[in-house]
């Protein structure tokens, strides 16, 4: 049995951007405040979606906010992370994404091509998705009380049958598996922001991931353990929260992780670590060791030309996440604290 | 990436641990001091010290400008950035270093106008951008990081840019150094040189090292192979019984520095008679102001500023930490009080602090004994 | 204080004194070269970039001699091996 995590209070007297950097600052409210509060003590680990009982059914349901500046941003715009990142949240969940609602909050005095192109890129979104847009919501709050705009989506789906994923059933000896390379949306975004004058060709990797997860779901679901979309704090932050629930040890080896050059030089320039930066087309999926080899295939032939096996469970030392390599030594690789800030030193 | 993946290349990294490990003396007890905060932060980084024989040891020294830092002078600078239309910037590194009253980001967080800079010429562009605001650059950094202050200052200066100003933290190496080899505590075998410091004052500072205390220093790079080939020629200096001056970071430092950047600091700045380094109180000679000529752009003559010196919690081991006295959980807060999230002491906020670094290392260590084999991938 | 990167000078700007266009591995940055007036840097040099200023060249020459001699480090153990015969003693042995 993996030793259960310790439960935490919330000490902080006001809430800062570091509670919304989605690493260990984010862990602490959510789970310090907000979740006590709002799932009366759940037992089991904070997932991407909620699978819940309807009916003789069970239907997942997921919902996410989405706040970015710039608006838009090369490989995408907020209109493509609203309805991806859900999608992605309810497929990583094992479900198959059906619908979404979807809010705008819009800062008065926005024009009105800006809110058009964002309306059409989510329909066009959710097209190449194939889920449906069924509903919502606008507001418009009064200039500067917004950043230009705000969009929440949320989405219900379906469990994909055989699929059975939780951090307790990753065991000692299963795979890692990466879907491509890290870093490319948040490396985007931090330099769209045109603060740093830092130019490179890059762009958002703002996709679905479902068909992916469709493919391993209907080739290797008695193998599939787990998955996560690393979005904010990025992959360090997702493996970290599967050590953590699991009980477990992540054993990376870094050299077999994928990174773009541009992401690696732009880390390298400005300290970052392309691991706690927020990817929005990616998954990690943890899958028992007889079946790595046919989840690299079938994900291959699906199309995810990049998945690779990016390292092992094993069970010591537990809760944490390593990093490992060629030449043989060894980091620990932690959350993220706040947002990633870059560094001189 | 060139000049960066040759010197991580595994095979030959391999080979450099191999000559270690031939080298070292087994009956002997080795202790390094790494002066430099980016090589403590090299070592962590790049695991090397699974590579090392156990009787090699890595001691961290104080040169990580963010960790010597007194709370009273954050407090100092985040007073100015409170005064009105004043924009205060700073490297990331000073982003979540607690003041008194929180840290920089968290006083963005309360309204105050706090911005990221990359690089001095960044906050000087800023003040071009937004000439009815103050643009404050709060600067930190050794001797590396100086110069391109003193330059910037110089540029302010020559364009006429009037609401702009810098509020002067920099701190210079050998006293840093100094201080060490004179706390009684010590006992240090050799040092790596910070080579990044000294691509600006060169290799000569160092000599009264090798000369007066017969300690060897090799100047290194940050690479791992910087760092292992530093060490082997440590080793081979102690093996000969020798103590010389020795540059490894060829490629990159040069013997006599950069006289230019020698020249743009002693254009812009002077020595203070003496400056408070945190946790190893007041050393003289050891930081730099503003001079007169510059006294426009000088925001400590700008502004007024409450100089109230903060003292650290009478259970903070900064200094201990910092003279490399002490292992970082030999703390009484290391872990408890203070953590990365909730850090009493610069050591803990740095990415280069010997807290933080230790603070998942130490974890690790703790809960196994791990030999860590290569992973296999997928191939 | 210690984060520097080599990057390569791609071009120098037409408009402004000592500012440089540096690229690493596709990225691009502007960077002040004003810290190597007594040997201003050319283009396809490559130079040592800390906070946005050039602070050194890096030397090609003296990259590769490096490597070379780690390199050559597990080399002349094969040779002293050679010279002394398999199965000769190892080297540092505590006892």
């Amino acid at each position: 049995m993996s030793a259960a995590a310790p439960r935490l209070r919330f000490r902080d007297t006001q809430i800062e951007m570091a509670h919304g950097a989605g690493g260990k600052a984010s862990r602490r409210l959510v789970e310090g405040l907000i979740a006590p509060l709002l799932l009366g003590g759940a037992s089991e680990p904070l997932g991407d979606a909620a699978h819940v009982a309807f009916g003789n059914a069970r239907i997942a349901i997921t919902a996410d906010s989405f706040v970015v500046k710039p608006l838009r941003f090369p490989g995408g715009s907020i209109g493509d992370l609203a309805v991806n990142g859900t999608v992605n949240d309810l497929a990583v969940s094992g479900a198959k994404p059906e619908a979404l609602v979807v809010t705008y909050v819009i800062e008065a005095g926005l024009p009105t091509e800006t809110l058009e192109a964002e309306v059409r890129a989510m329909a066009d979104a959710a097209a190449r998705a194939g889920v449906a847009i069924v509903g919502g919501d606008t507001k418009v709050v009064e200039h500067g009380k917004a950043d230009h705009l705000y969009i929440t989506t949320a989405g219900i789906g379906l469990p994909l049958p055989g699929v059975a994923l939780s951090p307790k059933s990753v065991r000692p000896g299963d795979v890692v598996i990466l879907s491509g390379p890290v870093g490319d949306h948040g490396i985007t975004i931090l330099l769209a922001r045109g603060e740093l004058d830092i130019v490179a060709d890059l762009s958002s990797d703002t996709r679905s991931v479902f068909p992916f997860v469709e493919a391993l779901a209907a080739n290797v679901a008695p193998g599939l353990r787990w998955m996560r979309d690393p979005t904010r704090g990025g992959a360090a932050t997702s493996l970290n929260e599967l050590a953590r629930d699991s009980g477990l040890c992540i054993a990376l080896q870094e050299d077999g992780i994928p990174v773009r050059d541009a992401v690696r030089g732009a880390c390298e320039l400005l300290g970052l670590d392309p691991l706690q930066i927020a990817n929005e087309g990616q998954f990690l999926a943890v899958v028992a060791p007889e079946y790595a080899n046919q989840a690299i295939d079938v994900l291959h032939g699906a199309g995810c030309a990049d998945a690779v096996v990016i390292g092992e469970v094993r069970a010591q030392p537990a809760g944490t996440v390593l990093g490992t390599t060629g030449y043989g030594g060894t980091r620990v690789i932690d959350m993220l604290v706040g947002d990633p800030l870059p560094r001189i030193c | 990436m060139k000049f960066v993946d040759e010197f991580r290349d595994a095979a030959v990294i391999g080979k450099a641990v191999e000559e270690i490990r031939r080298l070292a003396d087994s009956g002997r007890h080795y202790r390094f001091m790494e002066v430099c905060g980016g090589h403590t932060h090299a070592i962590y980084r790049f695991g090397l010290k699974d590579l090392l024989p156990e009787n090699i040891e890595l001691i961290h020294g104080p040169g990580c400008p963010v960790c010597v830092l007194p709370m009273g002078r954050i407090d100092d600078g985040l007073a100015i950035a409170q005064e009105a239309g004043v924009i205060f910037t700073a490297f990331g590194d000073m982003m979540r270093v607690p003041g008194t009253h929180g840290s920089p980001l968290e006083h963005k967080a309360r309204g105050v106008d706090v911005r990221i800079v990359y690089s001095p010429a960044d906050a000087l562009r800023l003040a071009e951008l937004n000439p009815d605001r103050h643009v404050m650059f709060f600067a930190i950094g050794f001797e590396t990081t100086a110069p391109s202050t003193a330059l910037t200052l110089m540029r302010a200066k020559a364009r006429g840019i009037r609401n702009f100003s810098v509020f002067c933290n920099h701190v210079t190496i050998i006293p840093g150094i100094r201080a060490i080899l004179d706390s009684p505590d010590m006992r240090i075998d050799a040092f790596l040189g910070p080579g990044h410091v000294s691509t600006v004052i060169g290799c000569r500072p160092y000599e009264w090292i090798a000369r007066n205390e017969h300690k060897p220093i090799v100047v290194s790079g940050f690479e791992p192979l910087d760092i292992l080939q530093s060490v082997l020629m440590l080793l081979r200096q102690l093996g000969a019984g020798e103590a010389r001056v020795e540059n490894q970071y060829k490629r990159v430092t040069p013997w006599e520095g950069n006289r230019a950047a020698l020249r743009a600091i002693g254009e812009v700045f002077e020595l203070r008679n003496y400056f408070e380094w945190r946790g190893m109180g007041f050393i003289s000679q050891s930081a730099l102001r503003v001079r007169d000529s510059y006294a426009d752009w000088d925001a400590e003559r700008l502004f007024s500023v409450p100089g109230i010196r903060v003292t650290d919690p009478k259970a903070a081991q900064c200094g201990e930490v910092l003279k490399g006295v002490l292992k970082p959980a030999q703390c009484k807060l290391f872990g408890n009080e203070c953590t990365p999230e909730h850090p009493v002491g610069a050591l803990m906020v740095s990415s280069e602090g010997s807290c933080a670094a230790y603070h998942n290392y130490e974890h690790r260590k703790s809960l196994t004994n791990i030999a860590v084999p290569a992973v296999k991938g997928e191939s | 204080m210690c984060l520097a990167i080599p990057a390569r000078i791609i071009e120098f700007s037409s408009e402004q004194e000592n500012r440089a266009l540096v690229d690493v591995v596709g990225v691009r940055r502007h960077i002040d070269t004003g810290l190597l007036l007594d040997d201003p840097p050319r283009i396809g040099d490559w130079v040592l970039v800390h906070v946005g200023f050039a602070m050194s060249k890096v030397s090609e020459a003296e990259a590769l001699e490096q490597i070379r001699m780690l390199t050559a480090l597990g080399e002349s153990d094969a040779a002293r091996q050679e010279a002394e015969g398999y199965g000769s003693v190892p080297e540092v042995e505590s006892s």
